[in-house]
């Protein structure tokens, strides 16, 4: 048996009692920490709290050697898999069930809070009226990726937020940099006039939320990653009000 | 030299600023058409060298192995004073190698030059390295005059009688303008070779002697004359009526340009920044106070001043001193030090000007090739060499202590010829220098073991291959390890014609799609193909025949990443790719780029391609050269022989008297100790000669035994690699 376990938001401790269970019991323990932030977790703090054995796996364990590794091992033993946030939050992971699933293999999800819901929670933000997601890659070759500015400007459209993952270390003043300049290349302004809030370190202790413009959130120092991004849509006055209280907006023009 | 060379010395500076009398030419030939000897004649004359010594001396052929071997290994500079029509003239020139191995060096000379003195021999007339040189004169607009050497061989040893030798000289006349004619028709209307106009002169070289047009009406010495003088032995008094360096250096300086005039010309063709701008002027008017462009052609190491580069000046005026860019670093070098050649001497002076050739010190960073600046400017059109190094030896220290030093002089050795590669492997101290050919290699192991008195070990020769596929394959799905991303490839070979096309043209994917388009279609490829071309490697293609997919344009570059990965280490032995067109039919790719990184989408693209590429019938290509050798007919079947057994195959014969020449084409893996068995097969009276020609496919016969040597030495799995290793 395999069983997706979600270690939660940020520290060894945001995992959930049911699966703190499931590692307790296992035969072998993997983690992953390719698909999401590690945040304030080791290897060596995860062992020292959960007093097991954890083995950590590279990305290529679970596209290309899984088959041979991770698969076959959960044919005749129980078998968990740890990573952050909730226990199917990436695409690697669904992919990995059907391909267990294909092997006959049985799975079970054990979930844990991810940061698609929490970064609404911690800003004051409906999740019912966000959009589509994307992620912040870093350039390569000097291409900058344009689909997180499009998915912003479609959901901006309708009036829908947008939470923008940024890769495993991203800041958000870089992140930024790039949406800005696709922005200019695009000789656009959707960007340049919607209000934005920067998270850092959702789960911890001391989370930093900020809502403001672009020029003046680039500027401002969020701390340590993990860092996410909303680019707001239209607001509700119950959105406008928890965002100044909460995210310490500046004044917000009506209409926005 | 002594004092003889310090008064020549010191009228060449009187010179250099008197751009309208400077002329800088190189001596241009097939091997041991007597491009040296002649050039002894020109010093002598110039009062560099004795009289006496002239045509024996070789002085250019400074190096040991040059005078051992009695052939000319490097470019060598030299400047002198001509006295002519009441006017002096400084004339720069750079005698040049003849054998193949060295030709990247006539390449570079004639960047530095604006006239060229071709040499033919007249009995053997115009021969296959000839066409090159010439061809390499004609791409660089560098204008041609002809000598026709060794006439007394024609008369002493031919005996032909006067009117056959008219005959036979004027065929070789005939021959060389129907050369420059098809390199360059526009050209050819003003260049063309008339011995009427004097750009043709007639002599010996190593007797001293020669004749033109101009010379006969002073002198009234015409071919009638020459021919008495020559079948009656009396050459030397030949020589005092008619000394060749007279008749050369008029052809010189009366028809060969002078820098002011052929920099307008040339520079189009070498530089290809903005002509009307300051620096473009400024070089166009070979302008002394303007800012310095200089570009590098070769580079030394003197053992007091450390390293030395020479180039041509071509805008601006360089004193010791002066900070000069140097072109991709954007960083500055100080000149210490500005010099001129005279023979193997550097003579140290205050400042050159535009127009001339120099020598630097000082110039740490720059390499062959680079453009040194005084302002930062469009670098020169980088200098390309028509062959490619094929051999290859490995090195290794006979004793570890040298294992620091053999690379440090190995990276020298790089620095200094552009046509070595050379490949460190600090592990097994066990390092491959490539180079243009076997004597090459030599001449290059030779000076690490005595020269630098390291005593390396070395390997025996081994050519390099490349791999190609025979069918159409695909298309073949290349899944990203995520499995987010997919990717569709046909591969199949890429017609000839258009490959010749892209190397000589070099062509590669810049801003103009279309002239790339138009050219791509003048060699055959179809509109379609051409106009999506979007990448050009080491002579493959990969083109994107897909429509409207969303975010491709973001993963193209990563998609050409993998192509060029794949053509530079192909499947089977990761040996270079050529001749392979691969097309982009499908793909389907993840939204969100986190999941079609460098990570994924390189090896789906890897793995397609070298699966594709196999399934495709890929195979190798082996170097081949075109033997050419001229023998007594009664040896021709020793010379068969020794071809036969070394895969060579006859292409042409012709007979001239006593005398056969073979045209063969052979692989150069075959022609390994070549030069010491067609001696011994032929008592030492073959003349030959060889010429890199390009990459055939290897017999099938050979196939897997070549594929797995070349994977046991590389270290990699002594298996045929199957397509399966890629594909799943
Ligand atoms: N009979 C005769 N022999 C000549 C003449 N000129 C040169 N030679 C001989 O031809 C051979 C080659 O002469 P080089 O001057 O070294 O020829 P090269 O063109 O400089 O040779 P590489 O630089 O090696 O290509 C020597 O043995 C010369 O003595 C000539 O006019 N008549
Ligand atoms: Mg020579």
């Amino acid at each position: 048996m395999l069983t997706f376990v979600g270690l939660g938001l940020y520290d060894p401790k945001d995992i959930t009692l049911k699966g703190l269970e499931a590692v307790r019991t296992a035969d072998v323990v993997y983690a992953e920490f390719y698909t999401s932030p590690t945040g304030a977790r080791t290897i060596a703090n995860l062992e020292a709290t959960y007093g097991r054995r954890i083995l950590p796996l590279e990305r290529e364990d679970l596209e290309e050697r899984a088959e041979d590794g991770i698969l076959r091992q959960a044919k005749s033993k129980n078998v968990v898999l740890l990573s952050g946030g909730d226990a199917m939050i990436a695409t690697t992971h669904v992919d990995l069930r059907l391909r267990a699933m294909d092997m006959g293999i049985k799975t079970r999800i054990v979930h844990a809070s991810s940061i698609s819901t929490a970064a609404a929670g911690l800003c004051g933000l409906q999740s019912y009226k966000f959009g589509k997601s994307a992620t912040v890659s870093p350039p390569y070759g000097g291409v900058i990726s344009s689909v997180p500015y499009d998915t912003v400007r479609d959901n901006r459209a309708r009036g829908l937020h947008t939470l923008l993952y940024l890769d495993i270390g991203m800041r958000i003043a870089y992140a930024l940099e790039l949406l800005e300049s696709v922005e200019r290349e695009r000789g656009e302004e959707v960007l340049k006039h919607s209000l934005m809030v920067g998270i850092a370190r959702a789960g911890s202790d001391s989370p930093v939320v900020k809502a403001d413009y672009m020029a003046e959130l680039k500027r401002y120092d969020f701390g340590d990653p993990p860092h996410v991004l909303i680019v707001t849509g239209e607001l509700h006055f119950m959105e406008r009000d928890a965002l100044r209280k909460i995210a310490k907006a500046p004044v917000i023009p009506a209409g926005r | 030299m002594a004092t003889r060379g310090k008064k020549a010395a010191e009228r060449v500076k009187l010179l250099m600023d008197k751009t309208e009398r400077i002329r800088n030419i190189g001596i241009i030939a097939h091997i041991d058409h007597g491009k040296t000897t002649l050039t002894d004649n020109l010093l002598a004359g110039a009062g560099i060298i004795s009289k006496e010594l002239a045509g024996e001396q070789l002085f250019t052929d400074f190096y040991y192995l040059e005078q051992e071997r009695g052939i000319t290994i490097f470019a060598a500079n030299v400047s002198m004073v001509y006295h002519h029509k009441d006017e002096d003239y400084l004339i720069n020139l750079i005698d040049t190698p003849g054998h193949v191995d060295f030709g990247g060096d006539v390449t570079r000379a004639l960047r530095a030059v604006d006239g060229a003195v071709v040499v033919v021999d007249a009995v053997e007339g115009a021969m296959p390295q000839t066409e090159t040189v010439l061809r390499q004169a004609m791409k660089e607009n560098v204008k041609p005059v002809l000598f026709i050497n060794k006439v007394d061989r024609m008369i002493n040893e031919l005996r032909v009688d006067a009117r056959e030798m008219q005959t036979r000289l004027a065929r070789i006349i005939d021959k060389v303008n129907k050369l420059i004619q098809g390199m360059n028709k526009e050209k050819y209307k003003e260049w063309k070779l008339d011995a009427a106009k004097g750009n043709v002169a007639f002599g010996s070289a190593l007797y001293n002697w020669a004749i033109s047009v101009p010379t006969m009406q002073s002198t009234g010495i015409g071919f009638k004359e020459v021919y008495e003088y020559c079948t009656a032995g009396n050459m030397k008094e030949l020589a005092e009526k008619c000394p060749a360096y007279v008749a050369v250096l008029d052809m010189v300086t009366e028809h060969l340009p002078n820098p002011l005039d052929a920099q307008k010309y040339r520079l189009p063709v070498i530089w290809h920044g903005d002509i009307n701008s300051k620096i473009g002027q400024s070089m166009i008017n070979c302008d002394p106070n303007g800012e310095v462009a200089f570009m590098v052609t070769s580079i030394s190491v003197d053992p007091h001043a450390g390293e030395v580069a020479t180039g041509r000046l071509f805008s601006g005026s360089i004193e010791k001193g002066k900070e000069l860019f140097v072109s991709g670093l954007y960083k500055k070098n100080r000149v210490q030090q500005v010099s001129i050649y005279m023979g193997q001497e550097r003579v140290e002076v205050e400042r050159v000007p535009a127009g001339n050739i120099a020598a630097l010190v000082g110039v740490k960073d720059a390499i062959v090739g680079s453009t040194l600046s005084s302002v930062e400017m469009v670098p020169f059109e980088s200098i390309k060499h028509y062959s490619e190094p094929v051999v290859t030896v490995a090195v290794e220290a006979k004793s570890t202590k040298d294992l620091p030093r053999l690379i440090e002089v190995l990276r020298k050795i790089a620095k200094e010829d552009p046509m070595v590669r050379v490949e460190i492997n600090e592990e097994t101290g066990e390092h491959l220098v490539s180079g243009m050919g076997e004597l090459h290699l030599e001449i290059i192991t030779n000076r690490i073991n005595h020269d630098e008195n390291i005593p390396i070990i070395v390997s025996p020769p081994i050519v390099v291959y490349r791999e190609t596929v025979q069918e159409h394959a695909g298309p073949v799905e290349g899944k990203s390890p995520n499995r987010h991303n997919k990717f569709y490839f046909e591969v199949e070979p890429l017609d000839p014609a258009i490959v010749d096309k892209i190397k000589a043209e070099e062509l590669t994917v810049g801003k103009d799609r279309v002239v790339l388009r138009d050219k791509l279609m003048e060699a055959g490829m179809n509109k379609e193909e051409a106009k999506n071309v979007v990448d050009i490697i080491e002579g493959n293609v990969l083109i994107d025949m897909t429509k409207g997919i969303q975010y491709l344009r973001e993963t193209m570059e990563l998609i050409q990443e993998g192509f060029r990965d794949v053509m530079t280490k192909g499947p089977l032995a990761r040996e270079k790719c050529r001749g392979v067109k691969v097309k982009l039919v499908d793909v389907k790719l993840h939204e969100d780029s986190i999941h079609r990184g460098p990570a994924q989408v390189i090896p789906a693209v890897r793995n397609a391609l070298l699966g594709a590429m196999l399934l495709a019938k890929a195979t190798f290509l082996e170097p081949m050269v075109e033997v050419f050798i001229s023998i007594p007919q009664n040896l021709f079947g020793n010379v068969t022989r020794e071809l036969q057994s070394r895969r060579g195959q006859i292409l042409d014969m012709q007979t001239e008297g006593e005398m056969i020449s073979v045209r063969a084409e052979a692989p150069v893996a075959e022609m390994f100790g070549f030069a010491g068995d067609i001696r011994s097969a032929t008592e030492g009276r073959a003349l030959w000669s060889t010429e890199f020609v390009g990459f055939k496919p290897i017999p099938q016969a050979l196939f897997v035994e070549k594929v797995l040597e070349v994977r046991k030495r590389k270290g990699l799995k002594p298996e045929m690699p199957k397509p399966g290793d890629f594909l799943s």
